[in-house]
């Protein structure tokens, strides 16, 4: 009991809670649980977002290293740009590797994040160790090249307005321009939408992937810009295996992409929350996330069962 | 050179022997013609189950320990994958997560307030006589008890495949389930007792690590084996002989890391942390598998 006390007080106790704790952690989950909504959207199994969130990191990292002098506005700008063309980098490895290959991404989406962490490792103690090079990580980024907050007195940042501005853009593309109709026709049956002739298939998925990454490096840059300002190992505490729950619980739809971030938002914070009061160790949280994606998964189907048992046609495979 | 070769090729095997497992395992479920991400969540499962179990009955239990946690795993795939024909691929990757979330959870309640939980380990057991042959004897009989089991578990794996009914059954099951139940063969079944093995081989794989490997458990210690044993199902071409080879391969490139080490060799040690990541990544890009797969395989 008194850890559920401590998690809700964690997440929603105080605005300070809801405000610096549950929408700061709900903005990475935000741009990357977006990254497997678009991809997932297209039949493209992005498991990768872990990954190319760390590619991300590393490039705004290493650009707002090297841009300390300019002014703010061109150094945030720069980590972005910086930050999506690492992540869709990143994913073009995968996309490569399907396309030339056939490597399923499943597999090389989760070797690349086994390789990206190694590569942060290196980095960290390598060429982008802090100069007195006595601990693992990256000097702290100038303060030009920190992200504003956008409430006095609290730590959520521009992060947070970005993601959401890029969930409604998401959604309006997917749901409103030809684009987001190709990419809905090669999620529903890439052969289908091929032989209709409406889309090139390959290149709808290369660009998937491409702007999937790129949302998930984006994630990188505003944990760097907006909350660590250093690059280290535990930069992101899974949140691009966390991002599967997210996009599935939001049944791949960018608006409600931006509630079941907030959702796992409060439940990460409400958790850390949880461990320093009552001992309750953080970790219950992947497992409480792989149990939402298993009771979406078996509603879905249940729903899809008792639906075909009303129509006369025995659904195939029943 | 034998100063450097003998190490480097027993512990080749050594680190071999719990891919071998895992991958023997999700072979015989892909031959059932079900793929099974959440692999790795069996490993981390059996590598817990091993711990406990051994701590308080010794490391005869943590295998049986390993090799029932696995099986649950397995179950709860089986369940969702086969009884509620659930997308095969999400529900792995759940699963993997909910391995890595319970055990870590559970580890830290067991390990709280510095509490220690001591693996019971199984240390190598030359054979007799074998283990004395030059070469092959350092290599091949010094090792832990697993690896011996290994050794009698390819070949009868292979054998049954082929030569017996279950081995027909799973095949056509992985093949054409519509013609195999045609034929009379309960395709259900066959994928439930596939998945069941594959996730019991994966425990066995996590006992392995812990009870021959490591000596202790980690948080998140099965490190993407999961995975990299699919990729060696692959690289196999879905035969136990392929499999155990490719297996060695995999083994070879943890290897180079102590051997790299003794040679004094100048690179980061996260190079060789990486390797098996990225070996996997160029073998399944230049070894086209998929001609190889089984044709129902994910459906």
């Amino acid at each position: 009991m008194d850890a559920l006390t401590a998690l809700w007080d964690g997440a929603f106790g105080s605005s300070y809670a809801f405000w610096s704790a549950t929408l700061v952690r709900a903005t990475p989950l935000l741009f990357v649980g977006l990254a497997v909504a678009i991809a997932f959207r297209a039949g493209v199994l992005n498991i990768g977002a872990e990954g190319q969130l760390l590619a991300g990191a590393v490039a705004s990292t290493a650009f707002a290293l090297a841009a300390a002098g300019l002014p703010q506005p061109v150094v945030i700008a720069g980590m972005i740009v910086c930050g999506m063309a690492a992540g869709a980098a990143w994913a073009g490895i995968a996309a490569l590797l399907r396309h030339r290959f056939g490597v399923l991404e499943v597999i090389s989406t989760i070797m690349l994040n086994f390789v990206a962490l190694n590569l942060v490792g290196w980095l960290i103690r390598g060429p982008l160790q802090e100069p007195s090079r006595i601990n693992p990580q990256s000097a702290t980024i100038a303060a030009s090249a920190r992200w504003p907050q956008l409430l006095e007195g609290h730590r959520l940042h521009l992060g947070f307005a970005l993601a959401v501005a890029l969930a409604v853009v998401t959604w309006w593309v997917l749901t409103r321009t030809a684009i987001g109709f190709r990419v809905r026709a090669v999620g529903a049956s890439p052969r289908a939408a091929a032989s209709a002739g409406l889309v090139d298939a390959p290149r709808t998925i290369l660009g998937v992937f491409l702007a999937s990454g790129a949302c998930a490096g984006l994630a990188g840059a505003s944990e760097v810009g907006g909350v660590t300002w250093a690059l280290y190992e535990g930069i992101s505490p899974g949140y691009g295996y966390t991002a599967i729950a997210v996009a599935l619980l939001a049944r791949l739809d960018p608006r409600w992409v931006v509630l079941s971030a907030v959702f796992f938002g409060a439940l990460e914070a409400g958790a850390a929350a949880m461990q320093r009061q009552a001992g309750v160790p953080s970790v219950v949280v992947q497992a409480i996330v792989a149990v939402v994606i298993l009771g979406v998964l078996a509603a879905t189907r249940l729903r899809e069962v008792a639906a075909a048992r009303r129509t006369p046609v025995r659904a195939e495979g029943l | 050179m034998e100063s450097i070769l003998v190490p480097f090729l027993e512990s080749m095997i050594r680190t071999a022997t719990p891919l071998a497992f895992a991958a023997l395992g999700e072979l015989v479920t892909e031959r059932a013609g079900v793929i099974n991400i959440g692999l790795e969540g069996a490993i981390i499962a059996g590598c817990l189950g091993a711990l406990v179990a051994s701590g308080s009955l010794g490391a005869g239990a943590g295998f049986v320990g390993g090799g029932l946690a696995g099986l649950f795993m397995g179950a709860v795939f089986a369940l969702f994958v086969v009884a509620l024909r659930t997308d095969q691929i999400i529900t792995g990757t759940a699963l993997t997560l909910f391995g890595l979330g319970v055990t870590g959870t559970v580890h830290r309640y067991l390990t709280a307030d510095g509490a220690t939980v001591a693996a019971a380990t199984v240390a190598p057991w030359p054979v007799p006589l074998l283990s004395d042959l030059p070469l092959l004897g350092p290599v091949l009989f010094r090792q832990p008890a697993p690896t011996y089991a290994l050794y009698a578990l390819v070949p009868l794996l292979a054998w049954w495949l082929q030569r017996t009914h279950g081995g027909l059954a799973l095949r056509a099951t992985g093949e054409h389930a519509e013609a195999a139940r045609a034929a009379g063969i309960a395709t259900e079944r066959v994928r439930w007792l596939a998945i069941l093995f594959g996730g019991m081989m994966g425990g066995l794989c996590g006992a392995t690590l812990v009870l021959a490997q490591v000596g202790t458990f980690n948080e998140g210690m099965s490190a993407g084996r999961g995975f990299i044993a699919i990729a060696i199902v692959v690289l196999g071409r879905w035969t136990p002989l392929g499999t155990a080879g490719a297996a060695l391969v995999f083994g070879a490139a943890s290897a180079l890391q102590f051997t790299f080490q003794a040679l004094n060799w100048d690179l980061p040690y996260q190079v060789f942390l990486a390797l098996p990541y990225v070996l996997t990544l160029l073998l399944l890009a230049t070894l086209r598998g998929r001609a190889a797969a089984p044709a129902g395989l994910g459906r």
